[in-house]
């Protein structure tokens, strides 16, 4: 137990590294060798080599569409696999930083569709304002701004409607702010179904229901012209655009006071208050920006699919972006893209235009794309049986996870939760 | 409160005034009073369960007093948010220590600090000048505070988890002292430890009163180390204050031989 107590101070009780039961030894002499292998490379590479690997994937990024045809498939299940990413990024400042498990992210996916109908559609008949929007456009009746501006709009409605929703799970933990959550996103989901009976006044309803708010802009910028489904390219740059805005962002909040902040309530949440974090600001904090980033992709998908219709605002969508962060590793900012993207692809491209003739080609009477939930859930539990940390785990969870650190969290702080900020420590 | 004659007469850093905690039916702490002179080291005895860890979460703010008040600094500070009494200066180390134990030691301190930081969602993003400056600062002092407290260098960056015992209970310590408190409350620092390194924090605690002109509030069990830092001792018993006054004093207190050994037949 105490072979790796380096110090070797003589405590009686030591939350440290234990190999717990005896471990494959070779196996952990395996894993040291990778570490030193890793760190000789590192220690080869010029210091600013994180820059040009970041920059190379850019340039491959903005490149990438001229591989394929203006109108391929493959570029369509691209462009929803990074506004996916988009998504994942965001459920990862909830979920992966500030450990809150929200079950209804696809309220802010509706709220930011909803955007796009209200703003970019005729769908305000007797308004007329137009902003920056296409020659086309600016003649037909209702509200029309500029994609960039409905982005912002639908930022900041989301931002809003988070902290809203994070407001009555601030004194809940773990699957109780589960279930607050997924109660919210159902909210939302029956609001937009329901929203036809909701009269604005003059004959204006909150949503068109079902039935969907078609005819919405694409987006439109002077000198590019208007988007169109012909050429996806623009399309694609433009939401690759959003995703490097916010990774980026991701990436500076992270390692700031802010990042620090949600990762120390995550981890402790009496010890964090007690160090001066307030908790109502913290979280809300994490709830706004998270949900953000959905409204924004919530808007591109409302624009790409030309239709922002109730029906699209499933219980089972806030469980697919769970599903990426989850694989990706929880938080983790590459984690989150790489499984937005591993996500996205199979979603839209290995299984409708792969694999879904497989099961007919060897006799069964069945698509795949009927059983892709099915599928989702092996993978997801083939992944916590082989890498439970998660495709590129979070540095800090890669050591809970594995098992490196047996402190468990019985040893380190105290078991949950009595009174409202669960403290029950014993004398 | 003036029942104990401190030769000089010193301004209270921290008032307790007739506080009481009831869980439903259960008092845990029952109208206790308590004066906390400045610069001195106060230590709070008694028996497992008198409400000690109870008074220190109401000093801190993480529980609300049933009833009474308490002062910090000239401050009433009884229904205050705990992130607020730290900004104010009071900061705390834990029974069982609570590290964010999936962060580096040196983390841990710099969320310490985050009161005394001013970076928001924007200054974040943009991370201009200030920020930057700001975050190296932070960085460097947390730092010092890890020296300070005697962790050793290699280990700054390693996870709070993966440290040994004692050394987790060094960067607590550095964590709390990164608020730049003026009281620290220590809830049984030696805890776990074995009497060379009571001794050692004993020592330690002097010097933090007199490096970084702190207040310190005590919980102890080892009376070794009772005895010998504190300059004041007041002893709880099922919620009530039985005791207190100079070491010497109160271990000679028969109410206090009785709630630790129980009455003689």
């Amino acid at each position: 137990m105490s072979e790796l107590d380096e110090n070797n101070e003589p405590s009686t009780r030591s939350v440290t590294v234990s190999e717990g039961e005896p471990g494959p030894s070779d196996w952990s002499e395996f894993r040291a060798q990778m570490h030193e292998w890793r760190q000789s490379v590192e220690r080869v590479l010029p210091p600013w080599w994180s820059r040009a690997l970041a920059g190379t994937l850019i340039v491959i990024g903005i490149v990438l569409p001229f591989l394929f045809s203006a109108d391929s498939g493959f570029l369509n299940a691209t462009i929803i696999a990074v506004a996916y990413a988009v998504m994942s990024l965001g459920l990862n400042i909830v979920v992966g930083f500030a450990g809150l498990l929200d079950l209804g992210y696809v309220a802010f996916y509706a709220l930011g569709a909803y955007t796009l109908g209200w703003f970019g559609s005729g769908f305000f008949f007797k308004a007329h304002l137009h902003v920056l929007v296409s020659p086309v456009a600016s003649t037909l009746p209702g509200i029309h701004l500029n994609f960039i501006l409905i982005l912002i709009v639908a930022a900041l409605i989301c931002a809003l409607a988070g902290a809203l929703i994070g407001l009555p799970t601030l004194r809940l933990r773990g699957d109780y702010i589960a279930i607050v959550t997924l109660a919210f996103g159902e909210i939302i989901a029956t609001l937009a179904v329901n929203g036809t009976s909701i009269h604005l006044g003059g004959g204006q309803t909150l949503t068109a229901g079902n039935l969907g708010i078609s005819g919405v802009d694409s987006p439109y910028f002077p000198g590019l012209g208007l988007f169109n489904e012909l050429n996806l390219r623009p399309w694609y740059w433009l939401i690759f655009g959003v995703l490097l805005v916010v990774l980026f962002v991701n990436l500076r909040l992270r390692d700031s006071r802010l990042g620090r902040a949600w990762v120390a309530l995550r981890e402790d949440e009496v010890a964090a208050v007690s160090m001066g974090i307030p908790l109502v600001r913290t979280k809300l904090m994490a709830y706004s920006i998270g949900a953000a980033f959905g409204g924004m992709a919530g808007a591109f998908f409302g624009t790409y699919f030309t239709v922002v219709n109730a029906s699209q605002f499933q219980f089972g969508f806030s469980i697919f972006i769970l599903g990426m962060v989850i694989i990706g590793g929880l938080g983790s900012i590459w984690g989150a893209v790489a499984g937005g993207l591993l996500l996205g692809y199979i979603n839209y491209y290995l299984i409708p235009d792969v694999l879904n003739s497989l099961p007919s080609k060897v006799g069964l009477n069945f698509q795949l794309t009927e059983i892709e939930f099915g599928i989702y859930g092996f993978l997801l539990v083939i992944m916590m049986i082989l890498r439970p940390q998660g495709l590129i785990p979070e540095r800090r969870r890669r050591l809970e996870l594995t098992g490196r650190v047996a402190a468990t969290d019985s040893e380190l702080v105290e078991p949950t939760a009595i009174s409202t900020l669960g403290l029950a420590e014993s004398e | 409160m003036s029942a104990v004659a401190d030769s000089p007469p010193v301004a209270a850093a921290m008032e307790v005034d007739h506080v009481v905690k009831a869980f439903g039916g259960l008092i845990a702490v029952n109208d206790v009073s308590l004066d906390i002179p400045k610069g001195k080291i106060v230590s709070l005895i008694g028996p497992n369960g008198a409400g000690k860890t109870t008074l220190f979460n109401m000093l801190t703010g993480l529980y609300k007093p049933t009833s009474g008040r308490i002062v910090f600094d000239e401050r009433d500070i009884t229904r205050k948010r705990p992130d607020l009494i730290t900004k104010l200066g009071v900061a705390r180390t834990f029974q069982n220590i609570r590290l964010f134990g999936a962060m580096t030691a040196l983390e841990n301190v710099i969320v310490g600090r985050h009161t005394r930081m001013r970076t928001g969602v924007f200054g974040a993003i943009f991370r201009p000048p200030w920020v930057r400056r700001e975050e190296s600062e932070v960085q460097d002092r947390a730092r010092d505070l890890l020296k300070f407290v005697g962790l050793r260098e290699d280990s700054f960056d390693r996870l709070a988890a993966q440290l040994p015992y004692g050394d987790q209970r060094r960067v607590e310590i550095a964590r709390a002292l990164a608020s730049d408190p003026s009281l620290l409350l220590l809830d049984e620092p030696t805890a776990g430890m074995n009497p060379y390194e009571s001794d050692a924090l004993a020592q330690f605690m002097r010097r933090m009163r007199e490096e970084l002109n702190l207040t310190i509030l005590l919980i102890e069990h080892d009376m070794k180390v009772v005895m010998g830092v504190s300059e004041r001792v007041t002893v709880l018993d099922h919620g009530n204050k039985i005791a207190e006054g100079p070491p010497a004093e109160v271990r000679a207190d028969p109410a206090v031989i009785e709630a630790y050994l129980g009455k003689q037949t």
